[in-house]
């Protein structure tokens, strides 16, 4: 199938960027859609012009880091998948295709399609995590957790941090993965211990580098590829209450 | 302390609980009004009268006031905040799949806020002697009011604008103040879609009986 697409090109973080638009011919149904930039990516190498700069590791759906925004959509506008599984099945021939970075002020654009997720980072380690002595593993039933409650921790400590919901959402808050972050801990006993501190610090580091905060509109719930669901941020609004 | 009082969750709590003391509000306006529909002007006026007078009733209106000023005025900081926190936006729009009215809530919020100002230059401040009427003779001022066409249509529109408002609001100020379950949450949202429309509808009726048949 032909395609055009209109792909956000910036040199670096100070420069402004835009626009520009091209040409694919000869697009197979089969490839996914980093497969059709790689192609395109081809295409500009041979005809000694710079390709376009998008993250990408290990386009398995696992690490994250392919996020880029899709018509109107971050990982485009198939549900629950990352863009690495984005098959260029769901387009049609003909149609126009636009591609841009994940917009919000805490992930600057590095360049191109990439921009500078290490925000979350932050986050992650200002909380996210629990205190543990190194040494021999213990016993794995020595703590009882209720089989209800460790399936929900499993839910959510699947998100990958792929930021998503941050680009999704209108105000572009980082609540739904805070949230995911926390309940992964919070739903277990070994990490009611620091619940309180790690609530605070998170959500305290989530403000400060200026993620917007939640109006409930449920974009990021919607767009999420892991589908973690708004009752995390329920649940981080309640642990947060319980902190103070 | 400072960082938690003033963080953006602490700052949505503040205004879901100020959101949630105005909707409990609402009803309770809504069956005063509807002493309008009698035509004998003594059940409301005494109604109107009790409302401004009974000492309990006026601590409650203080702290009514103040839940409209803090709803108005977290809600605009948030709202900047929010702004800010997307410099550049998208060219191809956001086409997720979403709450659709909760895009809106700074505009719907402002219309009810125009209207709050028009009932406030109406009522409230007749009441306190800053414009003139008859602070003893609401049931009169209200039906004069809704005689005029022009006056009903801003109220209706207002009162759409207030349920498109209250459609987000009612189950959003559940899951702020974090209370999210799996069986109560869905019967939350139908009762927002009933009070969402209910609501409006019921002052809408009153305006609408009154200008037509009255």
């Amino acid at each position: 199938m032909n395609l055009i697409l209109k792909i956000w090109r910036q040199k670096n973080p100070k420069t402004m960027g835009n626009f520009v638009t091209y040409r694919m011919d000869d697009v197979s149904p089969e490839m996914s859609f980093l497969e059709m930039l790689d192609a395109l990516n081809k295409k500009l190498v041979e005809e000694d012009k710079d390709p376009v700069a998008f993250d990408h590791d290990c386009r398995e759906g696992i690490c994250g880091s392919c996020g880029m925004y899709i018509n109107g959509h971050p990982h485009g506008p198939v549900p629950a998948i990352t863009t690495c599984h984005l098959s260029m099945r769901y387009f049609r021939d003909g149609d126009t295709i636009w591609v841009e970075p994940w917009r919000a002020k805490p992930f600057p654009v590095i360049k191109d399609l990439i921009v500078d997720r290490s925000a979350f980072d932050k986050i992650q380690t200002a909380g996210g995590f629990i205190s543990v002595n190194t040494g021999a593993a213990p016993e794995a039933n020595s703590i009882l957790v209720r089989k209800k409650k460790s399936d929900e921790a499993f839910d959510s400590s699947v998100c990958i941090g792929c930021g998503a919901c941050v680009a999704a959402c209108k105000n572009a808050s980082a609540m739904l993965f805070v949230s995911a972050k926390i309940s992964q801990f919070a739903l277990l006993p070994q990490g009611r211990i620091e619940a309180k501190e790690r609530v605070r610090a998170m959500v305290e580091k989530m403000d400060e580098l200026g993620f917007g905060s939640c109006s409930n509109t449920g974009a990021c719930e919607a767009e999420c590829p892991k589908q973690i669901k708004l009752t995390n941020i329920a649940r981080l609004n309640r642990e947060y209450y319980k902190a103070f | 302390m400072n960082k938690i009082l003033f963080s953006s969750i602490s700052k949505k709590f503040v205004l879901a609980l100020a959101g949630v003391f105005l909707l409990m509000f609402l009803p309770v306006h809504l069956i005063i009004n509807l002493m309008l529909l009698k035509s004998d002007p003594e059940p409301f006026n005494k109604a109107a009268h009790f409302m401004a007078t009974f000492p309990v009733i006026k601590i409650i209106e203080i702290v009514l006031i103040a839940a409209i000023l803090i709803h108005i005025f977290y809600g605009i900081f948030l709202q900047i905040q929010n702004w800010l926190a997307r410099p550049v936006g998208y060219v191809s729009g956001n086409k997720s799949d979403t709450s659709f009215f909760s895009k809106f809530m700074i505009w719907t919020g402002a219309s009810v806020f125009t209207f709050l100002v028009i009932h406030f230059f109406n009522f409230y401040f007749i009441r306190l002697g800053l414009v003139r009427g008859d602070p003893e003779d609401f049931y009169s001022v209200v039906h004069s009011l809704f005689k005029i066409p022009v006056y009903n249509y801003i109220y209706l529109v207002c009162f759409t604008l207030l349920g498109l408002h209250l459609f987000h609001a009612f189950s959003s100020a559940f899951q702020t103040l974090g209370l999210n379950h799996r069986i109560w949450t869905p019967v939350i949202n139908v009762i927002a879609w009933i009070y969402a429309i209910a609501l409006p509808l019921g002052f809408a009726f009153i305006s609408i009986t009154i200008w037509q048949f009255r």
